[in-house]
């Protein structure tokens, strides 16, 4: 289904993209947060939360689309990322946004970030908020990356905003490879953390997104932010943090005091869990499972102090 | 990759071939299977390792990485002195070492992978 023009749809267009929806999200688990402890449901069972209402806060998160990559297991992964921005245009509810949690390309060519581009605009969303990946960095900084994607950031990339009372953080931690080894905040970027979170009441939702995990996923693999400890310790005193990560191609959550963490999937190809391959390189699945191992997240915040309900549903 | 280090890249190959069809030219099996093992050092990358990880050679070798993942390594030395652009499968990257002396090195895309040449 495609929207018109200015972004608006009719009623029968909706009724219908929300029966797709149900459809396709009937593997999607709902998390919740209550009182620290993590509760999942099916996302098909009825609950509060499952749909957005007339002022809620709602909003969508893909990543690791690895435009470029061309290996067995998914030899088309323009093809798998546009299925992803369908999805997301069928939902009921428009996005207020999206992000992408980087490895936006799989080998910063300037020809993987014009498609990758294209196809960000192919998505119904209020706006789109994205953070490199080491793959979109990895040969020059980040120069190419930030000249196309880095408007309105601050410093090497990161940047802040705000949406209907919460507080929205993107931070790069893939810029130290090649000096330090392990993705890294670096002193700049905590120390403008720290400044940008100070005045901030307690009660205000935080939600950060950044490519790698912000905790020690497995660090035997590289998937650990080696200075996370320092921006948690900025995060801890607020009463609601969601972390939003992507770098390990696979859904994983886990909390930490008023703090969640989730990794997402990716919209090209899957990675083994921590530990069960000699190495992180694709998991070669059977082309009829593939869209079982791909997917996105919505997300969406009812206000005041309920919990973010974090959705994530795989392509097929 | 430098343009003196694309340069170096093309004579390797270039002398990798010579050595093939002076071996093929003479005619001999055997020859060619000494030609096979003649000292073109090489390091390959596989299942996110660089294997050896140490690898010892004589000053003046050109020691050529290839790339038999699924991924895309970069090699970056520690001391900045030789960095390659992104190998996908298959891909090569060569560098003469022309000092003795310890050369630590990563990968630039995932940095649990290391390796170090020692040159003598």
């Amino acid at each position: 289904m495609r929207n018109t023009t200015n972004g608006e749809r009719n009623l029968e267009t909706s009724r219908r993209g929300f029966l797709e929806c149900m459809a396709w999200a009937g593997t999607g688990l709902v998390w919740t947060l209550s009182g620290g402890i993590l509760t999942s449901r099916v996302f098909a069972e009825p609950a509060s939360g499952a749909r957005a209402a007339a002022g809620d806060l709602h909003f969508v998160q893909i990543s690791d689309t690895h435009i470029g990559f061309n290996k067995a297991v998914n030899p088309d992964p323009v093809a798998t990322a546009r299925e992803a921005i369908r999805r997301v245009n069928a939902l009921v509810d428009r996005p207020a946004f999206m992000l992408h949690t980087g490895d936006l390309s799989h080998t910063q060519k300037a020809a993987e970030f014009d498609i990758l581009a294209g196809l960000l605009q192919e998505a119904n969303v209020g706006a789109v908020f994205t953070v490199p990946g080491e793959h979109d960095v990895f040969e020059d900084d980040g120069k190419e990356y930030l000249a196309r994607f880095g408007r309105g950031t601050l410093g090497a990339g990161w940047r802040s905003f705000d949406v209907q009372g919460a507080h929205f953080v993107g931070l790069i931690n893939v810029l130290s490879f090649k000096s330090g080894g392990l993705g890294r905040l670096g002193a700049e970027q905590l120390e403008w953390l720290r400044k940008d979170l100070e005045g901030l009441s307690a009660s205000t939702p935080v939600v950060v997104f950044a490519h790698i995990p912000l905790w020690a996923v497995y660090p035997e693999w590289g998937w650990v932010t080696e200075d996370a400890q320092q921006a948690l310790a900025h995060l801890r005193r607020f009463g609601s943090v969601t972390v939003l990560n992507g770098h390990i191609h696979q859904v994983l959550q886990k909390v930490e005091g008023s703090i969640t963490f989730h990794t997402a999937f990716s919209t090209a190809y899957p990675q083994p869990a921590p530990g069960t391959a000699p190495g992180p390189g694709p998991l070669r699945v059977p082309a009829d499972q593939l869209r079982g191992y791909l997917g996105l997240r919505e997300v969406t915040w009812r206000g005041g102090s309920n919990p973010l309900a974090v959705v994530d549903s795989r392509l097929g | 990759m430098s343009h003196l280090e694309t340069m170096r890249r093309r004579m390797t190959i270039a002398r990798v071939g010579r050595v093939l069809a002076l071996a093929v030219g003479l005619g001999g099996a055997s020859l060619l299977a000494g030609a096979t093992a003649m000292p073109t050092p090489s390091v390959r990358i596989a299942d996110f390792r660089f294997q050896p990880s140490e690898f010892t050679v004589e000053r003046g070798s050109t020691v050529v990485w290839v790339n038999q993942d699924d991924e895309i390594h970069a090699i970056v030395a520690a001391d900045g002195s030789f960095s390659s652009p992104g190998l996908d499968t298959d891909g090569e990257f060569a560098h003469e070492f022309d000092a003795p002396g310890s050369y630590e090195y990563r990968c630039a895309l995932h940095p649990q992978m290391k390796g170090t040449i020692v040159v003598r």
